[in-house]
């Protein structure tokens, strides 16, 4: 880890304060008129172009088009003008919940939304306000038109004011327009960064091409933890293109003249490794002993009333136990980090979703001040998380290559490097007793759940992990809105440490406790002999948003009409990230007991949409995203081996599996979530509870096999 | 070697067994083709040959010498092949990581098979995988860019 406590507290003391709970810290920061340069985010040139410079990364979630958007709204420019572009690293692009430049957590569209409108806003009055000057009139008396400042029949374009506009020092407050004045707000808009990405013309963090660059990789330890002995390079250096071969503390690099020389002679090394007791891990093993853990009570992240005397007194008891696997994140790009050292300047291009960490763990390993580490930031070949790396290490890795090699190096990794090289979706294991009323109501929940802590050990520990209780490990289940009624409940934590690093992978804790959550409800309602959705309307009475969401998409699929011959419906709703979504899937299994997922009705409450088709694409993807590892993913250790190594073995969501997708989007005034994650976690459940009304199998475990 | 990317013929100095991929991105600077696995399992580094759809990262690029090469960036000359026509319409892109691949794998199935089925059409993208899940949206591009072509006819 590179950074330290106090550098983390300077800059981003507010980091965690809205990722576990977002609406409480949303409410505070949010209230504050934001304080903004607008130069530092819309630049309006005599070319009458308008650029908009985006705080946070491009990975496919839709920014690029969303923040313009915002901007556009307010200074009413003409939308086929609009360029984007990435901002560099820079404390103004620091983000407004968390006090430091990142992408993640589902936050960039309603932490900006104040921003990116108010310096719209800004940028629109110092226009006016040039234009006045111009005509020697009152700003007041002009109004703006798609582009133009205008008055009367004589109107000046935004180019032809732009010099004297800049020249100007931004208002100190503007009006933002009312809801009822949005031209774009709301509307369904096509993206922006279309043209570049169906050309080839997009430019991605591994197609960078510097003068004297050369291609690196590295040969990594074949098991978590592993160190260089001694190596032999006599032979990959005879590899042609092959120029250096160098050591850095996270393993071997190979550099050369290009990729395919590169990969060669790193082929060639031979390395002893010191594999540490890393090499003992067994994942078989490693779930039987959280399985274990699981029987025991571990740290308490919720306790309320007496569950024990509840229990005992219980009509009926239930017990289940659920279990998910390590899952990478297997971006389409593979990882990759371009760095040049040169005067004093550490520059760097990668896609990176933390800005504010690599910056400054880059500073440390270059050694030089934090301004001078210049982060340009291609376009985001996906990031589902993998790229917000609580140790920076690809790009850590990429400056001391780039140190060692004493030229402009891209450290590429291959599929191979990503599916073996940890950062995973930890496994994880939930216990879960409950006891019922003679309507079989919930009345004692007893609840274990047992998985590595993602931020403990890290600088962000002591500001998220809360008595031993990493929020991140039981978001979701500590604030399941089905357990707000039950009298008596206890939810503890088992964090049991191993070498596999872990790391945030779309849509966090929610990506198993959904599945534990929605699983077991499903198991009382049937139990019960309820109707799934009745039974979950019973106990969200206190939930009108949730139930909302429910019975609209309950209603789209369908539900109490017949499915189709041989299939079935399931149903689970969950609310992550500030948004509620709800989905009923139609499965049906064919002779090979393979589960086929053929149509998911999903309902989405997000408060304000902001482009609905933006939206739709991204709750169709969390879809996808979520049935890869709902019916596919899992990724096994064996002697501290990764055992698969690419698309063959760990298999993906590919397009004969892609059911229909349809996506309402329900109108809300509730406070804006987000929407790059909250549709993953529910469709397991929402499977697997539909597999169960079809074969009346209960899966437990993901991917979900039935046998 | 001499390659024929994109109507250009160039000469490339690479060792017979590289994979064409890394001939394109290395050597020749056409990095709109993707590398993704290495071993044919996700299709982004799709390009055409001849103009059929092959896996450039596992073939040599001596098997690809005195032979038409196309890659995203020939597919047209200003993005308006009616698969890329239909993909902007549609919206389909998100990453973008992916598209290439997903681009001239529909063309060349909307090349041999104008009016695909949508079981043809799931069968020729099986193999590109899009990890942000942009499949429905490539379908429906693919039916549009079939209907565009057949509206031209």
């Amino acid at each position: 880890m590179t950074l330290t406590r106090r550098e983390l507290l300077v800059s981003g003391a507010g980091l965690l304060i809205a990722f576990h709970v977002p609406r409480k810290g949303r409410a505070a920061q949010m209230d504050k008129t934001p304080s903004v340069d607008p130069n530092a985010f819309v630049r309006v040139a005599p070319d009458e172009s308008v650029t908009v410079l985006l705080a946070h990364s491009e990975m496919g979630q839709g920014i690029w088009t969303t923040l313009a958007m915002l901007i556009a709204e307010e200074l009413d420019c003409d939308w086929p003008k609009i360029r984007v572009e990435h901002a560099p690293a820079a404390p103004a692009y620091a983000h407004p919940a968390y006090g430091l430049q990142m992408t993640g957590g589902s936050t960039t569209t309603w932490s900006e939304f104040d921003r990116y409108r108010t310096v719209g806003a800004m940028a629109r009055e110092m226009l006016v306000r040039a234009a006045a000057g111009r005509w020697k009139v009152r700003p007041r008396s002009l109004h703006t038109a798609n582009g133009f400042v205008v008055r009367g029949t004589a109107r000046l374009s935004y180019g032809q004011l732009a010099e004297a506009a800049q020249r100007l020092s931004p208002p100190a407050s503007v009006q933002l327009k009312p809801k009822k004045d949005w031209k774009l707000i709301g509307k369904p808009m096509r993206r922006l960064d279309t043209p570049e990405k169906i050309t080839g013309k997009a430019q991605f963090g591994i197609d960078v091409q510097l003068p004297g660059m050369r291609t690196a990789l590295i040969a990594r330890a074949p098991v978590f933890g592993g160190k260089v002995t001694s190596f032999d390079a006599s032979k990959a250096k005879a590899v042609p293109g092959v120029q250096q071969v160098v050591q850095v503390p996270s393993g071997v690099a190979v550099v050369a003249t290009n990729f395919w020389s590169a990969k060669l002679g790193r082929d060639a090394l031979q390395i002893d490794w010191d594999l540490g007791p890393g090499a003992g891990l067994d994942s078989g093993r490693l779930l039987a002993s959280y399985r274990e853990q699981a029987k025991r009570p571990g740290m308490v992240a919720v306790a309320k009333g007496d569950v024990d005397t509840a229990m005992a007194s219980a009509a009926k008891h239930l017990e289940a136990e659920y279990d998910v696997p390590y899952l990478a994140h297997a971006t389409m790009e593979p990882l990759n980090c371009t760095v040049r050292l040169e005067g004093g300047r550490c520059e760097i291009w990668t896609g990176t979703q933390f800005h504010g960490v690599d910056q400054m763990a880059a500073a440390q390993i270059a050694g030089v001040q934090l301004q001078n580490v210049v982060i340009h930031t291609p376009f985001l070949g996906g990031g589902f998380g993998r790229r917000a790396t609580l140790d920076s290490h690809f790009v850590v890795e990429g400056v001391h290559v780039a140190k060692a090699a004493g030229v402009p190096v891209k450290v590429v990794w291959t599929r191979e490097d990503d599916i073996r090289g940890g950062h995973y979706r930890p496994m994880y294991v939930h216990r879960i007793e409950a006891g019922v009323d003679d309507k079989g109501l919930p009345k004692a929940w007893r609840h274990t759940i047992v998985g590595q802590s993602i931020l403990t050990g890290t600088p962000f520990e002591k500001l998220v992990v809360k008595d031993g209780v990493d929020a991140s490990s039981v978001e979701g289940a500590v604030d399941s809105p089905y357990l707000e009624q039950v009298p008596a409940r206890k939810i503890t934590l088992h964090s049991p440490v191993n070498p596999v690093p872990p790391q945030w992978w779309r849509s966090v804790g929610h990506s198993h406790t959904a599945f534990a959550m929605e699983s077991m409800i499903d198991e009382l309602a049937w139990a019960a002999g309820r109707d799934p959705l009745e039974f979950r309307g019973a106990l969200l009475a206190q939930k009108p948003r949730h139930r909302r969401a429910l019975e609209a998409a309950a209603s789209s699929a369908g539900w109490g009409t017949p499915p189709p011959e041989g299939r079935a419906r399931g149903l689970a709703v969950h609310d992550s990230f500030g948004t509620i979504v709800a989905e009923v899937a139609e499965v049906s299994v064919d002779a090979a007991k393979r589960i086929r997922v053929h149509k998911v009705s999903c309902a989405v409450d997000c408060g304000q949409a902001v482009n609905p088709l933006g939206i739709e694409a991204q709750v169709q993807g969390a879809v996808a995203f979520g049935l890869s590892a709902a019916l596919l993913g899992a990724l096994t250790l064996k002697l501290g081996r990764v055992e698969q190594s690419n698309f063959h073995d760990y298999r993906v969501l590919r397009i004969p599996d892609m059911p229909q997708v349809t996506v309402q989007i329900l109108e809300s005034d509730a406070k804006m979530g987000g929407i790059g994650e909250p549709a993953t976690a529910p469709i397991a459940p929402a499977v697997a509870n539909a597999v169960y009304a079809l074969t009346r199998q209960r899966l437990r475990s993901l991917p979900l096999r039935l046998t | 070697m001499k390659l024929e990317v994109n109507g250009q013929v160039r000469e490339v100095d690479a060792p017979d067994e590289m994979p064409l991929l890394w001939a394109l991105r290395d050597l020749c600077g056409t990095t709109g083709v993707k590398f993704g696995c290495g071993m044919a399992q996700c299709g982004a580094c799709t390009v055409h040959l001849d103009g059929k759809a092959v896996r450039s990262c596992v073939l040599p690029v001596a098997a690809a010498a005195g032979r038409k090469i196309t890659t995203i960036e020939g597919l047209s000359p200003d993005g308006s092949h009616p698969v890329q026509v239909a993909w902007a319409e549609i919206d389909v892109v998100q990453c973008g990581y992916c598209q290439s691949g997903q681009i001239m794998s529909a063309a060349a199935l909307l090349a041999e098979v104008p009016d695909p089925s949508d079981e043809e059409i799931d069968r020729a993208m099986a193999g590109n995988i899009c990890r942000c899940g942009t499949y429905q949206r490539v379908r429906e591009a693919i039916r549009r860019a079939s209907s565009m072509r057949r509206a031209q006819r």
